[in-house]
């Protein structure tokens, strides 16, 4: 067992995957001799070569165009885009091709594409850099959608991710890529599309992935001091989303807050809303409650702390469920 | 006019290229004249000029069948290749078996090289299938209808090819290259410029084919481009060629010298093929609105199976027997496309929830079960909306 960061994890299971499979290659800006902006492909082109991991040119759109036709000819791309707010120039390729190739060739081609986004805000950087654009593609038929929360299961989703044939967003929370934790390569992980209770509690569910599960969990120590019981979900896939433990939860609780970075309207919290109210009406106490970002564009990091759900926010969410 | 930012275009490039300009690379004259070009030759026997021959005409009936299936109702719509058969065919044949090409939505010209039952290109457009053939193994992409987005595709598959080793190898059953085809329309969009630099900066074996049928619907080439069109390439750090794109014989030797160059790994080609729109866009589109009449015959006049035929003729290679077995045949083409195309089945909605994912998902399932449900609903007993669930 070693403490490994997130960011770290995402290497060790970029290594992994490469080692597994000669077939899998790396391409983004910066991703070869630098190593990522974040470090997070770092001393992999060493290791495997220019061929396998590709330093592009600044072109988003290229990144995920040319991965399609790599997918054509059996490779599987894993597309790093530098930071979320640089996704959109591939959106067309995400959406358009990417998403639908599988549904249009009746599955004749498969698009066995990881895009991996590090995501959210947090860190003081300028605009652009600091975005939650996951409700875009988990929107998007035809693609799946995950968010790792800590450096345990960005070894292991990465990996998953890679070996899967159809395409994945992968969300890497950008502020937690120097979270640390122990991985035992050994041990086996959860499936890739499954939500994980991660604080068992009887009071109030509350729902969280990537950057706001450390969040949550730190909501749910608080209230046990205020005596409260929370029970935190990690949802870590959220197209296919896994509503099992979710449901399973809100029957237990009957009150249900979900927290992401993400603008509130048409987030992945109005989708759980709507599924949890669909399936577990009777059980519930209280409307499932969401907290998220505001529907502002990103603000300027000297104020992004207050923008950004916390600890406080969560908590003021689960006493306003709890005054139902 | 003296600018200070040197010469101006006039100087760099020439007056402007009425008929394609000194650089048209040309075969056969459009009165059916063998021309000779310092760089490139035809040098295949009659017997191919007379199986272009068959291409063009099958290929134009498929194209007037089409059209004639969409005014019946039969079709949503058709995207017609008339005018353009010599640009498909002759690319089109230069290709060899490994060759992979990435079309547009009208390549279907280039379909037929391939081998691909034209009653697969109707699906789409009659709104039963999103493209019946097998993409991978008639190495022939589905068609793509965001405009430029396959030059990518063409791009990274030929990437593909790179890392595969079977660039340059010397083996002609094994080197392997990529045709990417595109419009004139096409070249504004960003990913074609992309794919320009992504193909120059990795060498990759993958040959750009634009057919610069001056319309992109309504808007003429010069709303796209200030300069002729292969000349871009340069800046792109590649060689750009203009063909004659009525001309069977150049395009196919151009094309030819072109997928050679790129599977003996010496990167990519641009090749612009000047050619005409002699339809309409898309059977949706009235060109009378914005065009001149007079451009048209004016274009008629080089039309690319009229002059492979008064080459034939005048050679003394084929008489009326054979052009009208070649066109009995295409008959008998369209005959069994019409059939086939009124015989399509439509497909099952429940289908449609399945290859969505290699690996489906529960909400997916959850939601293919529940609509099944409510089909099945309706055969429970006497309904009052005739069947229909919409």
């Amino acid at each position: 067992m070693t403490a490994i960061t997130l960011a770290k994890g995402v290497t060790m299971g970029l290594r992994a995957a490469m080692d597994a499979d000669p077939k899998v290659i790396i391409m983004g800006e910066d991703v070869g001799k630098l190593g990522g902006v974040f470090r997070v492909t770092d001393g992999l082109q060493k290791d495997f070569g220019e061929d396998r991991v590709i330093d592009t040119p600044l072109s988003e759109s290229g990144i995920l165009g040319t991965a399609v036709g790599l997918a054509m000819r059996g490779y599987r791309p894993v597309c790093e885009i530098q930071f979320d707010g640089f996704v959109y120039p591939a959106y067309d390729q995400i959406v358009s091709q990417v998403a639908k190739l599988h549904f249009r060739s009746r599955g004749k081609i498969t698009m066995p594409i990881v895009i991996r986004i590090p995501f959210g805000g947090g860190i003081g950087a300028v605009e652009h850099h600091s975005e939650s654009p996951e409700a875009y593609f988990a929107h998007t038929a035809g693609l799946k959608v995950v968010a790792c929360s800590n450096p345990v299961d960005a070894y292991w989703m990465i990996q998953q991710a890679i070996a899967a044939d159809d395409p994945i967003v992968f969300f890497e929370p950008k502020r937690r890529y120097w979270e640390k934790a122990e991985l035992d390569e050994h041990s086996a992980p959860d499936p890739l599309f499954s939500s994980r209770v991660v604080q068992a509690g009887t009071d109030v569910t509350v729902l969280a992935y990537g950057p706001m599960v450390k969040t949550a969990v730190q909501a749910a120590m608080a209230a046990a001091e205020d005596g409260l019981s929370l029970e935190v979900i990690d949802l870590r896939t959220l197209s296919p989303l896994d509503m099992g433990p979710v449901h399973e939860s809100a029957r237990k609780t009957g009150r249900v807050v979900v927290v992401h970075e993400a603008p509130l309207t048409l987030g992945l919290g109005s989708e759980i809303a709507a599924r949890v109210t669909e399936e577990c009406f009777y059980s519930l106490e209280a409307p499932v409650l969401r907290v998220g970002g505001f529907d502002t564009p990103y603000p300027p990091s000297r104020i992004e702390e207050e923008y950004l759900p916390d600890l406080d926010r969560v908590l003021d969410a689960v006493d306003r469920s709890l005054a139902y | 006019m003296t600018t200070g930012f040197g010469p101006g275009l006039g100087e760099v490039f020439g007056p402007t290229h009425d008929g394609g300009g000194p650089d048209l690379i040309q075969l056969l004259t459009p009165e059916g004249e063998r021309v000779e070009h310092p760089d490139f030759s035809f040098d295949l026997d009659d017997d191919a000029i007379k199986g272009f021959y068959r291409d063009l005409v099958m290929t134009r009936r498929i194209d007037t069948e089409a059209t004639a299936l969409q005014r019946q109702g039969e079709l949503g719509i058709w995207a017609s290749l008339l005018g353009q058969e010599a640009a498909q065919i002759g690319s089109g044949r230069a290709m060899r078996e490994q060759d992979f090409a990435f079309p547009t939505y009208r390549e279907h010209g280039v379909a037929w090289c391939r081998g691909i039952d034209p009653l697969h290109l109707l699906g789409l457009f009659r709104g039963v299938d999103q493209g019946g053939w097998d993409p991978l193994a008639d190495k022939f992409a589905l068609y793509t209808i965001v405009i430029g987005a396959q030059t990518l595709h063409a791009t990274g598959y030929a990437m593909g090819l790179q890392r595969d080793g079977v660039i340059g190898t010397g083996d002609p059953d094994r080197d392997a290259a990529v045709i990417g085809y595109f419009g004139d329309g096409a070249t504004s969009q960003g990913d074609v410029n992309e794919a320009f630099i992504w193909a120059s900066v990795f060498n990759a074996p993958v040959v750009f084919f634009c057919q610069n049928n001056q319309w992109a619907i309504s808007e003429p080439i010069e709303r796209q481009s200030k300069i002729p069109l292969y000349q871009r390439a340069l800046g792109f750090g590649f060689p750009g060629l203009r063909v004659d794109g009525n001309d069977v014989l150049a395009v196919y030797a151009v094309t030819r010298a072109a997928l050679q160059r790129a599977r003996e790994g010496s990167g990519p080609t641009f090749v612009e093929a000047y050619t005409y729109r002699m339809g309409a866009h898309t059977t949706s589109d009235d060109p009378t609105r914005y065009r001149l009449s007079a451009d048209l015959e004016h274009w008629k006049l080089k039309d690319p199976i009229e002059r492979v035929r008064a080459y034939l003729s005048r050679s003394g290679l084929a008489d009326d027997d054979y052009y009208s077995a070649i066109d009995s045949e295409a008959d008998d083409l369209a005959a069994g496309l019409r059939k086939g195309c009124l015989e399509m089945p439509d497909p099952d909605i429940l289908d449609i929830f399945e290859a969505v994912y290699d690996e489906t998902t529960p909400e997916l399932q959850s939601q293919r079960q529940s609509y099944a449900a409510y089909l099945a609903s309706f055969d429970d007993g006497p309904h009052t909306n005739g069947g229909g669930v919409r």
